[in-house]
């Protein structure tokens, strides 16, 4: 199991660490999943079941449009008023009894919660899905200092058994088949019937006998959070299973750890998001249960609550102007589902626990790009820029201008002292096109070369890299300059 | 200097460039207003009978006990302290209450909760709970296998951003929509997990 990145220098910029790059670029790790026809048959089930009900669920509200302009513009406000809503923050939950921690990166994130766990004598703790913990390795860590972390919602129980990695933001077992996942709780599931069966019902009651005593004992939970409400300290998760439910209500104990993008400026706002969000995600038209909780209530749910406010390479993300609308994310999921190849090759090739078109401008960011060599480089390749993920994103989020962008950061980090194959071939393309006589000229003559052919098919070396994987269309009899012409002649028309 | 200090100085530095083109207010032109005139009950029972949760309709007060007793009929049954007689008559009851809470273990023994809901939400077949006059806490409705939740038709609203205007964000909020399901074995929905697997909501009115 690959183990997460840990700070090794501390340059006085925020550093992200955690689950946030891979070990292969993005080319080879794809490649490898391709071969797998199972898992291409998996995704392929799975994203084209949702992708149809999403346009269901979306097509019922007639003002949908409206709904995603209205999202874009609340995110956009709260990232540039960010600082006074996170001190506002603060402040609200602060004054209902909650605890408020700030932690620039994962290993600081990773401390605080292991002291706060220490202090309640707990060994154990239940989880609900978060993408946060995810991020920065949580359950990994915990492990070392001897606290079991358990992974109650069904897909991170399936992953977490399977010793797996999450390969989806929503569904993390999306790979996983019925099958599969039998397989995986007759093995690893303490008390699983050993005759267990494959219908997801079956497999589903597995789960809620396995976890039952769990929550019924659990002394401290530790969440993520969908949103939270600056003005009046409200935290929001999003659920289907109830699990949500459990951890937020019958530990005593809460400690939630929130990326400092989720802050909304204010409580009214969730009448925004709670509509785009389940429609987006479940296609649903509201999602079984949403949780709000306001700091400790005396005599209802958990006594003592802590909220870690994560940066981890946040404040990178917002540094760059157009970047950083990837920080509007609700991580909805609905990008990936509709992904053309997000599809094909599933989340774990693109190395970070945020995979699918968000991923690829998320985690180059969160991370920064450290040189040609960087995994997370050729993240803003892994895309067609069909922009598919554009219209599904419930937020508006640009994602292939963005993915543009950062391309050419890529190849700005990827500048070596002597020019490489790229900047050769864009050299030579610029003094070909540069001048109109001179490309019509190299034309006619690429038109002589390949006369018998119906178009070049692999040029030789060193074209050939970029002809393998790529037809060259066969060139035209007549180019358009001369078709243009003749026209003109035909019709006699001077203008 | 504290990660606190450090992180907001961090976020003021990385938008500082940007501090003088800050975006006006938000424009809200999605629907606030109510669709309808009064309260959609048709809709909302719909809705909420598409989740697979069950759905009763009475007339007055006077019909719930029966009703109820019906419901719940052959199981143990815990409703809050508040709850009025009127809704359960003569049950026989466990009753939570403030002075002597039932412990988890307890409530994981009994198989029924009944209990009023704050609101309803038309548009999506919600119902929201905000542990209010005869809800009760949160465990409450959560550990029993089958929850029985009474709404009057005037307590329906028409959407999302209606309920959330009405509601007081400081008291601990649940919005339910049918029973607990998941989609995380091939998006494939199957209903009842961890939450109560049977859902009856019944409106007066």
């Amino acid at each position: 199991m690959t183990r997460p990145m840990t700070r090794t220098v501390d340059l006085g910029m925020p550093t992200a660490t955690g689950f946030l790059r891979g070990e292969q670029k993005f080319p080879a790790a794809a490649a490898d999943r391709l071969t797998d026809a199972q898992l291409r048959r998996n995704l392929a089930h799975a994203t084209g079941t949702i992708r149809t009900k999403r346009l269901r669920a979306v097509a019922e509200l007639d003002d949908w449009e409206e709904l995603r302009l209205a999202g874009s513009a609340i995110k956009t406000d709260a990232m540039a008023r960010l600082p006074e809503l996170l001190e506002q923050l603060e402040a609200t939950v602060t004054a209902r009894g909650g605890v408020v921690h700030w932690a620039r990166d994962g290993v600081e994130a990773n401390r605080i919660i292991t002291d706060l766990i220490r202090a309640t004598g707990a060994d154990e703790v239940v989880k609900v899905k978060s993408m946060a913990t995810q991020e920065i390795g949580l359950n990994e860590h915990l492990e070392t200092e001897g606290i079991r972390a358990i992974e109650t919602d069904l897909a991170e129980l399936i992953v977490q058994l399977g010793n797996d990695r999450p390969s989806h933001i929503l569904v993390p077992a999306i790979h996983r088949n019925r099958t599969e996942i039998r397989d995986i709780f007759r093995t690893a599931m303490p008390g699983a019937p050993a005759d267990l069966g494959d219908e997801p019902r079956e497999l589903a009651m597995a789960a809620r006998s396995y976890l039952r005593e769990r929550f019924l004992t659990a002394r401290v939970a530790v969440s993520g959070a969908n949103f939270a409400a600056a003005d009046t300290g409200t935290l929001a998760v999003v659920e289907s299973e109830g699990n949500g439910r459990m951890c937020l209500t019958l530990p005593r104990t809460l400690i939630t750890v929130m990326g400092i993008e989720k802050v909304l400026p204010s409580f009214t706002d969730l009448e925004v998001f709670l509509q785009l969000l389940p429609r987006s995600s479940t296609a649903e038209r509201m999602n079984p249960y949403t949780s709000l909780w306001t700091g400790v209530t005396p005599g209802d749910g958990p006594q003592e609550f802590h909220l870690v406010l994560l940066d981890n390479g946040r404040t990178r993300v917002l540094a760059d102007e157009v970047g950083r609308a990837a920080l509007h994310c609700i991580r909805c999921s609905a990008c990936l589902n509709v992904c053309p190849v997000y599809e094909r090759v599933g989340g774990h090739a693109y190395g970070s626990v945020y995979p699918g078109p968000i991923g690829a401008i998320l985690s180059p960011q969160l991370t920064g790009i450290t040189g040609p060599d960087d995994p997370n480089a050729s993240l803003p390749y892994a895309s067609t820029l069909c922009g598919a993920c554009f219209d599904a994103c419930p937020v508006r989020i640009d994602i292939p201008s963005i993915l543009v962008e950062l391309r050419a950061d890529a190849v700005e980090a990827g500048h070596r002292p002597l020019p490489g194959g790229q900047d050769v071939a864009m050299a030579a393309a610029a003094w070909a096109m540069t001048d109109g006589r001179r490309w019509g000229r190299l034309i006619a003559l690429g038109r002589l070369l390949s006369w018998r052919r119906t178009g070049f098919r692999r040029l030789p070396w060193p074209a050939s890299i970029w002809t393998r994987h790529r037809d060259l269309p066969p060139l035209p009899a007549r180019t358009f300059r001369q078709q243009w012409r003749d026209r003109l002649r035909r019709t006699g028309s001077g203008s | 200097m504290s990660s606190r200090d450090r992180i907001l100085a961090d976020v003021r530095r990385a938008i500082g460039g940007s501090a003088r083109s800050a975006p006006g207010p938000v424009e809200r032109t999605y629907h606030r207003e109510n669709l309808v005139a009064r309260a959609d009950v048709d809709r909302f029972a719909e809705a909420v009978a598409e989740y697979r949760a069950t759905v009763h309709r009475v007339d007055t007060d006077a019909d719930l006990p029966a009703l109820v007793a019906g419901l719940c009929a052959g199981e143990s049954v815990v409703v809050p302290d508040d709850l009025p007689d009127s809704v359960i008559g003569t049950l026989d009851v466990h009753r939570d209450t403030a002075a002597r809470p039932l412990s988890v273990t307890e409530l994981d023994g009994i198989t029924a909760v009944v209990t009023f809901g704050r609101l309803g939400i038309a548009a999506t077949g919600t119902v929201v709970l905000d542990a209010g006059p005869g809800q009760g806490r949160r465990a409450l409705t959560l550990v029993p296998d089958h929850h029985v939740c009474v709404l009057r038709a005037d307590q329906v609203v028409d959407t999302v951003p209606q309920a959330i205007a009405a509601l007081d964000p400081v008291r601990p909020i649940t919005l339910i929509s049918g029973p607990s399901a998941t989609s995380d074995i091939e998006l494939d929905r199957v209903e009842g997990v961890h939450g109560p697997r049977r859902l009856d909501v019944v409106i007066v009115g």
